[in-house]
């Protein structure tokens, strides 16, 4: 199940865990992201807690948590090659996974066409 | 007559004017002159001084000598001359022409300043001498000082703090001490949109809680608004006046009665004085704190990055906090209190501050006189409304004038060009310019903020003036081939700072 | 009014293009009331008469360089080549701004680059910005740094780091919640002081500061501190305030430090009454993301020829602003490059060279000092600096001895006020000093006491 928020946030859940990235829209507004700054797993957050700091060259964005919960895992990956979020944002750019902690957070979370009207009304 | 038609020719015929399409075999390009790094010159056992003969002797290191080589190469005295001349010559500097990068205010720095500061008598004391042997020194602050003091109207000074940051770390210090010995705990600095980022930077150093006041139309600060979020949780306001739209404050007074009515202290961003000295003082204004940029508003040089010097002025209710070091005099003469006592906040760096700024500064003030000072920030205000009226017609000034020392301009003049603020400002680059400050203030779209300051004649300011308008009709002409690729005439092309922050290489490594 | 070009004709010109008929109406935001002021300051003078009026003050103070001289804690007299300030005076260099702009400023970001290299080597370590304000700025940067690295709040502050550096760092962070621990000075006994660090070193401990050599002049070694910091998962940060010592003491690096912070007026800049100076501030790879101040880094231009930008930029102020890792805006820029200059013409051998003969004058001195009665040297280990007992108060024994033309060092008790150390002189001896200063001293000091 694909679900997205406000900030321009990617959540796929499956089997109670959210992967979370930033979409296609974001890493495009970022420019070349050059540093991803990652949570600790075993962190905990809350909904709208800052969790990752996006970088590009001219700006830092906070990701926020877009659920809560525990991080179960973050996306190494990302360290050695930001330029992941730019070239694959919406897979292989990916940045933490969390446990769903509330599924009802899920809810006040747009769809996929809900989003892209959304953007759309963005632009 | 005897005919003599020996020597080298001296006109031009025949010359080839248009370049050929090959690589030299130095690597240089005629006057530019590639040069690598110290690293990939010298050796480790190159040294350009004369070391002193030593004779051994029982070296007293507790066994801690250094074995392992340090790898800083040498390089004699005269390759060390041509390598930093080299590197010199691929700068652009206020000596070359016109700087128009507004907000930092680049203006002439009097060779004067440098010969007073290499004075032995101020170059070569110890911080740390004996008081009675730098009377002259002391007394220099103290006379800075009191300049300073009459040129703001503010009772006090702090001279101590390093460069303008930091002069604001020590203003909102000396604020939250204040309300601290007043047992008043405010959590909250309120900072103008169009504010400079080391003002919430600074704010959140002294445990701050930042929030931003919307600007109005005109593009001053909104005081309905600044009304609305003022309360007992404020500590202070942090205000640049003139502010970083280059434009005056008109309900400044207002704001500040407003401020103190909510028991807050009114700290003034001092980075653009240089607008209003001898026209204005910040003391006439309500104004409790503010820092004072020597390198900006008293010409000391920017050096490429500093050093720069902040002192900071203070109102009453501020002055018992201020931090230590600071020179009294009394009937024996000027003498340092150095530890910390009284209500005074604390120290902010080891020694007492930027001695060699101080004379510079005071070279400058003292050339310029009360009058020569007032003369300044008149000619930098005249300058900039000067662009101001000469570009409004064929670029986009954000406000109605007239400006103060900086004139700023949006990108709405470039709309569907294909030209971007950026790219115009590359384009200056080949015009021979200095860029002007771009993407600053925040509060209008492609901001383009040009600051001349009084130290460019008619002629300079025409010829740039010629040039920006040039600029301005080849992006409305459609050139965009001049603007994507700029500079094209510059030592070096646009650079890669993606390819700088994914793989930092902050350093020289071996085998590179 | 040389420094300005506009005539009363250009002026006149200018007003009318502009449209309006006085300057004063530019001015016209600003409540008419209070402007133009009345500014009781004298009128300008020409170039001869501020040069005259600012000799005379200078001439009212004692230049190091026409005494003998030992004057040290934490700023130092050395010879500084001619070509340095040749150098760092061409315009280029001394009137660019901050090279925002590439293209037209890789002078200065080639020699920021090859700063970062030299601090680096020097200490040890992987990298090194491009400067801060001071030694002790940067120290407290260093503590905020490690409190953001660690996530932890108490700072141990040895008892021989400079007391001004210990007073900055308290000031700095006393509106954060972190917790200062600041030990007591024990100039007679360094190893005890050590230890005195050592068994301050908690869980709750983000960093210990260790000064090397320490504010007595003793030479230090940091090992067993490093393992003990890094044992309760805390930093070790140590300041160099005399830069000249890393010619001929083993590295900080070396010593398992992770942040070394230090003074670097020593190579390249005079002492100039306090400032300015320059700030060093080195770490290793994986702390360089908390690292504050301005970094510059290796790239290519659109063409692929080497250059160099100013990266990493989203940790500072402009970007960040209240989330910036500090709000220092400016970097000592024409000091780093005195410094760069500096380091170039001496190489590795050349300041071993100089370092060497530092340590020499040091240990002559301590031999001419041990040699007068009543005096105590203290230190068995030191670079070029050292510590006396006095038999009697230090501040009275300096202001005799300046009294007579020497300016013989720093009573410990200016710097440590009401810690008991009025009999403590801290003297240093540089490559500038000679035999005939140290002589004059010696027989100076056997008559003040």
């Amino acid at each position: 199940m694909l679900k997205f928020t406000e900030d321009h946030e990617w959540l796929d859940i499956e089997d109670g865990i959210a992967t979370v990235g930033i979409t296609d829209y974001a890493q495009k507004a970022l420019g070349d992201v050059v540093f991803v700054e990652l949570p600790e797993v075993g962190a905990t957050y809350s909904k709208g807690d800052e969790a990752a700091v996006v970088e590009s060259v001219k700006a830092a964005s906070e990701v926020y948590a877009p659920i809560s919960g525990e991080i179960t895992a973050v996306n190494t990956a990302l360290e050695g090659e930001p330029a992941l979020v730019n070239s694959a944002a919406m897979d292989q750019g990916w940045f933490f996974k969390m446990k769903v902690e509330d599924e009802g957070e899920l809810d006040e979370l747009m769809d996929e066409t809900a989003y892209a009207d959304f953007v759309a009304g963005l632009e | 007559m005897s005919m003599n038609t020996q020597g080298r020719p001296t006109g031009v015929e025949g010359v080839e004017t248009q370049p050929g399409q090959f690589e030299s075999f130095s690597g240089h390009v005629g006057l530019r002159l590639a040069e690598p790094l110290i690293f990939e010159l010298g050796s480790t056992d190159t040294t350009g001084v004369d070391v002193p003969e030593v004779e051994d002797f029982d070296m007293c290191l507790g066994g801690l000598e250094r074995k392992s080589e340090i790898g800083c190469p040498g390089l004699s005295e005269p390759d060390t001359v041509r390598h930093y001349t080299r590197l010199s010559r691929r700068n652009y500097g206020i000596d070359m022409g016109v700087f128009p990068l507004g907000s930092c205010t680049m203006k002439h720095n009097p060779r004067l300043n440098e010969k007073m500061a290499r004075l032995p008598g101020f170059g070569d004391i110890h911080p740390l001498q004996p008081q009675s042997t730098v009377q002259g020194a002391l007394g220099l602050i103290d006379e800075l000082a009191t300049w300073l003091m009459t040129l703001t109207g503010m009772p006090a000074v702090a001279m101590s703090p390093k460069a303008g940051a930091h002069g604001e770390l020590c203003g909102v210090m000396a604020i939250r001490a204040a309300l601290e010995a007043r047992g008043d705990a405010r959590e909250i600095v309120l900072c103008p949109e169009s504010a400079h980022g080391t003002n919430p930077a600074t704010a959140a150093f002294c445990g701050y809680k930042v929030k931003s006041i919307p600007a109005k139309e005109n593009g001053r600060v909104d005081i309905e608004a600044l009304k609305a979020a003022l309360d007992d949780t404020v500590a202070a306001v942090m205000i640049t006046n003139p502010n970083t739209c280059g434009l005056f404050e008109t309900e400044i007074r207002e704001i500040a009665d407003e401020i103190h009515k909510a028991g807050a202290f009114f700290y003034a961003d001092g980075a653009n004085f240089n607008a209003i000295v001898g026209k204005a003082r910040p003391g006439d204004l309500g104004v409790d704190a503010m820092h004072i940029n020597l390198h900006k508003t008293f010409s000391t040089p920017h050096g490429g990055g500093g050093p720069g010097s902040g002192p900071v002025v203070f109102s009453d209710a501020l002055k018992d906090f201020a931090p230590v070091p600071y020179v009294v005099k009394d009937a024996e003469g000027f003498h340092l209190v150095e530890n910390k006592e009284g209500k005074s906040f604390g120290r902010m760096v080891a020694f007492h501050g930027q001695m060699g700024m101080y004379v510079r500064a005071l070279s400058y003030m003292l050339s310029h006189g009360s009058d020569g000072l007032k003369q300044a920030s008149e000619d930098a205000v005249l300058n900039a409304n000067y662009v101001l009226a000469s570009l409004k017609d064929v670029m986009t000034p954000s406000f109605d004038g007239p400006c103060m020392h900086e004139a700023l301009f949006d990108d709405r003049f470039l709309k569907d060009t294909g030209v971007t603020t950026l790219d115009f400002a590359k384009a200056m680059i080949d015009e021979g310019y200095h860029p002007m400050t771009m993407y600053f203030p925040l509060v209008v779209h492609g901001a383009m903020l040009i600051e001349p300051t009084e130290s460019e004649s008619k002629a300079n300011m025409d010829q740039f003036i010629r040039s920006m308008r040039g600029l301005a009709a080849a992006a409305k002409a459609g050139e965009v081939a001049r603007f994507e690729g700029a500079p094209y005439h510059a030592p070096w092309k646009r650079l890669d700072e993606t390819q700088a922050a994914r793989k930092p290489v902050l350093r020289w490594e071996a085998g590179e | 009014m040389r420094y300005l070009p506009l005539t009363g004709a250009d002026r006149e010109a200018m007003l009318a293009k502009i449209g309006v008929r006085h300057v004063d109406d530019l001015f016209k935001d600003v409540p008419s009331d209070v402007l133009n002021p009345t500014i009781d300051l004298p009128r300008h003078k020409s170039e001869l008469e501020v040069e005259r009026y600012l000799s005379r003050l200078a001439a009212k103070n004692t230049v190091a360089g026409t005494v003998p001289f030992f004057v040290g804690a934490g700023a130092y007299k050395h010879h500084v080549p001619a070509t340095v300030d040749h150098m760092i005076q061409r315009g280029e260099f001394l009137t660019a701004y901050t090279p925002y702009q590439p293209e037209i400023a890789q002078g200065t970001l080639q020699y920021i680059f090859e700063f970062q290299t030299q601090v680096a080597q020097l200490t040890g370590m992987d990298v090194a910005n491009a400067s801060m304000y001071d030694g002790s700025t940067a120290t407290a940067e260093a503590v905020l740094m490690a409190r953001r690295v660690t996530r932890k709040k108490k700072a141990v502050l040895a008892g021989s780091l400079h007391a001004h550096y210990k007073a900055v760092v308290e000031t700095t962070t006393q509106y954060t919640d972190d917790e200062i621990v600041c030990l007591t000075p024990m100039p007679a006994d360094p190893e005890a002081e050590l230890q005195a660090a050592i068994d301050a070193i908690d869980d709750a401990t983000s960093c210990v500061v260790v000064q090397n050599p320490g504010v007595f002049g003793h030479v230090l070694d940091l090992t067993k501190v490093a393992e003990a910091a890094h044992a309760k998962k805390a930093l070790l940060i140590v300041v160099v305030t005399e830069v000249m010592s890393l010619g001929l003491i083993k590295s900080p690096g070396e010593m398992g430090a992770d942040i070394v912070v230090g003074e670097g007026q020593s190579i390249g800049n005079g002492l100039n009454f306090g400032g300015p100076y320059l700030g060093l501030f080195a770490t290793n790879d994986k702390l360089v993301r908390q690292m504050p101040g301005r970094l510059c880094g290796e790239t290519v231009d659109a063409d692929g020829k080497r250059g160099f930008v100013l990266t990493l930029s989203t940790r500072e102020q402009h970007i960040r602003r209240e989330k910036a890792t500090s709000n220092i805006c400016t970097n000592s820029g024409l000091c780093a490059l005195a410094f760069t200059i500096h380091m170039t013409l001496l190489g590795e051998a050349g300041l071993r060279g100089v370092a060497k003969a530092n340590h020499k004058a040091a240990y002559d001195l301590k031999a001419a000092m041990a040699s007068v009665p009543g005096v105590e040297v203290l230190n068995q280990t030191f670079f070029n600096e050292i510590t006396l007992k006095l038999p009697v108060a230090a501040r009275a024994v300096v202001d005799t001895l300046a009294d007579r033309g020497i300016l013989a060092g720093v009573p410990a008790s200016r710097l440590y006020p009401g810690e008991g150390l009025d009999d403590i002189l801290i003297m240093a001896a540089t490559e500038t000093v000679t035999a005939d200063d140290i002589q004059a001293l010696a027989a100076a000091l056997k008559e003040a006491f």
